[in-house]
């Protein structure tokens, strides 16, 4: 196994670039592949994205997954990115596997591919509220035994719902509606030189010119 | 017990029965909660628990700038800040598309490797605490305390640094502690031959480990392990060396492997891991020049003190700086670097604003973690602090 790595490791840099990208150019299921800041990313239809993941684990050994995580974009009509991040230890390779989805649509769970998938789909669906289709243990893994509502997605507020204390008179812990004692401050530090084209205030200057 | 029952043909009743293990426990390495499925003394099933520490980082870093957000890495893994900080500077170093100056990547490469020693001394000295010896975490934790004598005089703080910044380091080294540092890299071999001579050899000990969570390559790699715990089971991947970043390329050191795959093995690797980072931790002293120790690009690092008091453009630098930040174009990296536990990673996602839109934390001991049902299955109860103790778990970089 040592001697494997430090002959890839040698190959790596002489082997042609876009070769790679073109073999996963024609896999099926690959909607788009680009190499970008040196980063092979594969956008995926979600129906085919099992069968590609596992095209990748086993013809283009992809051992790992080191990482599933998902990202919202509220304002897209399928809201919900996937990414799979996969390292291949035998051709020091990583890919990008974007697979999209909303939030009723279930993604194919890749638990059966590699067994360390399963924490990681928890933790999407803790956080986003994707859900995996066959994963075989669906609770949430970071949030409070109880919590509701999903804490990544861009409409949950930071400071959350519900804060938890100690209530004297009942002797136990309690949840209760947050309460700040200062208001939550989120200045906009956006230069206005960079992100708005109207002053406040000056609205009235196109007016006059036009 | 068994070998009792068919002469004395007495039935006894082994009922089967759930331990819930922690949250509160010294063996848990934090504020693990374990449910397990006794037989008797042996495990059948284990069930981690996780996330009693979660702080909801990876939500607070998209409400800051990426400046703010250095310091959130110095939580994760308390154990090994530095090297948490590495891997986002350099996520949001490949997006902004610079480099940090050769002093900066070479400082960068002795604090990630005095970390790597700081990460080892605390588990070796738990691990060795879980399985009955006292003595080690004593002096472990005395040669502990000068590493982080190390971290304060660079950054000011013992734990929380936030030293690595995207584009260098905060502030250069101060006089006389490199030659402190290269001081101590002569004398700490002899303190890592103690504890081996302590260690490696006692009965106890390796009665407590040997054979103990045995895991082969296929499985460790499966189940998604990374750093000493997948170079245990004999794998020879180690990022520095298949993917180098900042100075790693010029540096000269060996990958140690183990044969076994067991608990022991995985403590030999970070016995030997020390002594190759002593090695580094000398290359980055010899080959340290004098120079600037952060990007020169006055709209991504502060300008000094000093010059801000006599220059108007340095002062409306500082103030762009500490309020909006930089704007980092849009774009998306997975960045990882091997920190002592193992491959920790940033996936980070931009919009081109001052905030990151997503900012995701690979977390090294998630994955190791999860493991935990397959290496303790079929051990006695005791057996599974010592598994939990050769993953080298800290609940900082797992609940994030």
């Amino acid at each position: 196994m040592a001697d494997e790595t430090e002959n890839n490791e040698a190959a790596t840099p002489a082997a042609p670039i876009d070769a790679v990208l073109d073999a996963f150019k024609a896999l099926p299921g690959v909607l788009a592949a680009e190499r970008k800041l040196g980063e092979v990313a594969l956008r995926a239809e979600r129906d085919a994205a099992h069968g590609l993941l596992k095209t990748l684990r086993d013809s283009f050994a992809f051992e790992q997954v080191m990482d599933v995580c998902g990202v919202d974009y509220p304002e897209r009509a399928e809201r919900f990115e996937v990414v799979y991040n996969l390292l291949s230890v035998t051709r020091n390779e990583r890919v990008r596997v974007i697979v999209c989805t909303d939030e009723n649509t279930p993604v194919a769970s890749v638990s059966d591919l590699w067994p360390c998938a399963i924490w990681w789909e928890r933790e999407v669906w803790d956080l986003f509220g994707i859900s995996f289709a066959g994963l075989p243990d669906h609770r949430r893994i970071l949030s409070d035994y109880g919590f509701e509502g999903h804490p990544l997605r861009k409409d949950f507020p930071l400071t959350g719902y519900v804060e938890v204390h100690y209530d004297e008179d009942r002797k136990s812990v309690v949840y209760d509606k947050v309460k700040l004692t200062q208001e939550f401050r989120n200045f906009d530090f956006l230069s206005p030189w960079e992100g708005m084209t109207l002053l406040p205030g000056d609205e009235k200057v196109n007016r006059s010119r036009g | 017990m068994s070998e009792a029952a068919p002469t004395a043909k007495t039935v006894y009743e082994v009922d089967s029965h759930t331990i819930n293990f922690g949250p509160q426990h010294p063996s848990a390495h934090g504020v693990l909660r374990l449910i397990m499925e006794m037989d008797g003394e042996v495990i059948e099933r284990c069930d981690p628990h996780i996330g009693l520490l979660h702080r909801g980082t990876e939500k607070l870093i998209e409400y800051k700038s990426y400046m703010q957000a250095v310091p959130y890495f110095d939580r994760l893994d308390y154990v090994s800040p530095m090297s948490c900080e590495h891997a986002f500077a350099l996520a949001t170093e490949k997006l902004l598309g610079i480099e940090a100056p050769e002093r900066a990547q070479w400082i960068r490469v002795m604090f990630a490797e005095l970390t790597r020693v700081l990460n080892h001394l605390l588990n070796i000295s738990h691990f060795a605490l879980d399985c009955g010896a006292i003595s080690p975490s004593l002096w472990m934790y005395e040669e502990r305390e000068k590493l982080l004598l190390f971290y304060e005089r660079a950054s000011g703080a013992r734990f929380h640094s936030n030293y690595f910044r995207p584009g260098g380091v905060s502030k250069d080294l101060p006089a006389g502690l490199a030659e402190d540092i290269a001081a101590w890299v002569d004398e700490f071999p002899k303190f890592i031959d103690e504890m081996e001579a302590l260690l490696n050899g006692n009965r106890i000990f390796k009665q407590r480990l040997v054979d103990i969570g045995v895991i082969s390559a296929e499985d460790a790699l499966a189940w998604g392990f990374t750093g000493p715990s997948l170079r245990g089971s004999g794998v020879a991947w180690d990022l520095r060396r298949a993917q180098p970043y900042d100075k790693y390329a010029e540096v000269e050191f060996d990958v140690p492997v183990g044969k076994h795959g067991d608990s022991y093995d995985r403590y030999l690797v970070r016995m030997a891991e020390m002594r190759e980072s002593l090695k580094i931790i000398k290359q980055a002293l010899a080959k340290m020049k004098p120079g600037p120790v952060k990007v020169q690009d006055r709209k991504i690092t502060p300008s000094t003190r000093a010059e801000m008091k006599h220059s108007m453009e340095a002062l409306i630098h500082h103030f762009k700086l500490y309020t909006e930040g930089y704007h980092v174009p849009e774009g998306a990296t997975y960045t990882a670097v091997e920190a002592p536990k193992g491959e920790f990673a940033v996936y980070l996602q931009s919009d081109g604003t001052n905030r990151p839109y997503r900012c995701k934390i690979r977390a090294t001991g998630f994955s190791h973690l999860q493991a935990a049902d397959k290496l303790c299955k079929g051990h006695m109860l005791a057996d599974m602090v010592a598994i939990l103790g050769s993953l080298d778990i800290v609940f900082g970089e797992i609940d994030r």
